[in-house]
């Protein structure tokens, strides 16, 4: 009977809130909301609210390139694993309380994060456009700087707490070392979205679309959607990683939305009010300047850990 | 026609992604293209979004009066472009060669090599017409789909709904 209830929950979690019924459209909306805040940061109008959504059909509707061999067949299959694994991201977020969970599924968390980005490196290498291997090499460059420092902020939130469970995470109450933990990894998001300034990978004026360029028709409609269920998965985590914790369900829902739609928000603001950066600068950002607080964080959190 | 096409229809209809291709362009309606784009004429509330890929664009927008060395290409990126498609022909010299017809380094007009779905002729033309244009294409691909190509469509260059004209009035007075 027990087994039974946990399948339902977790059933419940992947396919209902916040997975897929509640992460689509939310992915649409934080993409409409991305393109909505850079235009109004220029002083255009921008997209109308529903334009993820056509943009999302449409590219349903369009052809695909022919492709053949074992290179075509990986091609097809790394957008489908792109957006599986971060709509399982999305499912893990310790959302509502009282939702279930297992010791050590931050780790399952961070892998399938990870995902993603691994996908469009094997993406762009195996569609053999030139365009495609340096926008491939980029994300590879980026991936290994930036998440250097986001796993270490992550782990010394972990460590301090000695626990690998993101409900017992999401429920600690906030310290200063949690707060250094949550700039750390605000600092890296825009290189894992792929924002200004870090939108080295997909840089439009210098590699046409990158990994992407030979994508068209539904495959790009996926990619797109693994991109907004992205947003909602690494978003998610630091809204949950912030919000205090209520014990009704709806409260905690609301306060989730409202935290993530504002870390949209200041993303996206960031992402229209700079330009990007060199991959050397990137680079020499993340290692040189970032490493230092998160090595300081994890020291920290171990320094916390011996003397209680 | 059941709910699905009629979605996709209109889907199609307000997402065009354009890819710019130069074909022997002197840079003038290249940039009238872009500054479509800019804060003041937005194209991005239409939906339209400049790609880097022809492989993710609906409409292929071709300027210049198509030399020989950009014919080949041209046809290239034609076929790069996937189905459903349009092309706009922006400017005069797509069209009819302009002020460069009979010069022994141009292969044009535009639709000697591909069909051409909507014309919008101007030397420059200005930037809303070429969304104008552009809207028309969008149309014009939504309701084809993938059936092949008919008759084009030219943008007429002044028009008294147009905004072209009557902001054209209002620098005059």
């Amino acid at each position: 009977m027990n087994l039974i209830h946990e399948l339902q929950t977790a059933l419940a979690r992947l396919l209902i809130f916040p997975g897929l019924v509640f992460a689509v459209p939310t992915a649409w909306f934080f993409l409409w909301v991305e393109r909505k805040a850079v235009a109004r940061m220029q002083g255009r109008i921008g997209p109308p609210f529903m334009q993820p959504f056509f943009d999302f059909i449409k590219l349903l509707g369009k052809g695909t390139p022919a492709r053949s061999g074992a290179a075509g067949m990986l091609m097809r299959a790394w957008p489908l694993i792109a957006v599986s694994s971060a709509a399982g991201a999305v499912g893990l977020l310790p959302v509502l309380p009282a939702s279930g969970g297992f010791q050590g599924d931050l780790i399952l968390l961070l892998a399938l994060l990870e995902l993603p980005s691994m996908c469009i490196i094997a993406a762009g290498f195996s569609s053999g456009s030139i365009f495609g291997e340096i926008g491939s090499a980029r994300e590879a460059v980026l991936s290994v700087s930036y998440n250097i420092v986001f796993l270490l902020a992550i782990l010394s939130i972990a460590a301090s707490q000695h626990t690998f469970s993101l409900s017992a995470l999401a429920q600690l109450p906030s310290s200063p070392l949690r707060w250094l933990g949550i700039v750390a990894i605000l600092v890296c998001l825009p290189a894992k979205l792929h924002l200004n300034p870090f939108s080295l990978p997909n840089a439009e004026q210098e590699i046409y679309s990158g990994p992407m360029t030979e994508y068209a028709g539904p495959e790009l409609a996926m990619w797109e959607l693994s991109h907004g269920l992205e947003w909602v998965a690494a978003t998610g985590l630091v809204a949950t990683l912030i919000a205090p914790v209520f014990p009704l369900w709806w409260v905690a829902a609301l306060v989730f939305v409202a935290l993530s739609f504002a870390i949209v928000l200041l993303l996206s603001v960031v992402a229209a009010a700079t330009a990007r950066l060199q991959i050397d600068t990137t680079v020499r950002f993340y290692w040189q300047c970032t490493l230092i607080f998160a090595v300081l964080a994890v020291a920290s959190a171990l320094f916390m850990r011996f003397r209680a | 026609m059941n709910l699905w096409n009629k979605l996709m229809c209109y889907s199609r209809r307000h997402s065009p992604w354009l890819f710019h291709m130069n074909g022997g362009s002197c840079n003038g309606c290249d940039i009238e293209l872009i500054a479509s784009l800019t804060p003041r004429y937005d194209a991005e509330q239409l939906g339209v979004r400049l790609e880097g890929s022809p492989r993710h664009a609906d409409i292929l927008c071709i300027t210049g009066p198509i030399t020989h060395n950009a014919v080949n290409a041209i046809k290239t990126v034609y076929g790069q472009v996937l189905g459903p498609k349009a092309v706009v022909a922006i400017g005069s010299c797509p069209a009819t060669t302009n002020v460069f017809i009979e010069s022994r380094t141009l292969d044009g007009p535009l639709n000697r090599h591909i069909p051409v779905d909507v014309f919008v002729p101007g030397c420059p033309p200005r930037p809303d017409a070429i969304i104008l244009g552009v809207a028309k294409a969008a149309e014009i691909l939504a309701e084809r789909g993938n059936k092949p190509p008919a008759e084009s469509v030219m943008i007429p260059t002044v028009d008294e709904n147009n905004v072209c004209a009557t902001e054209a009035k209002e620098v005059r007075a």
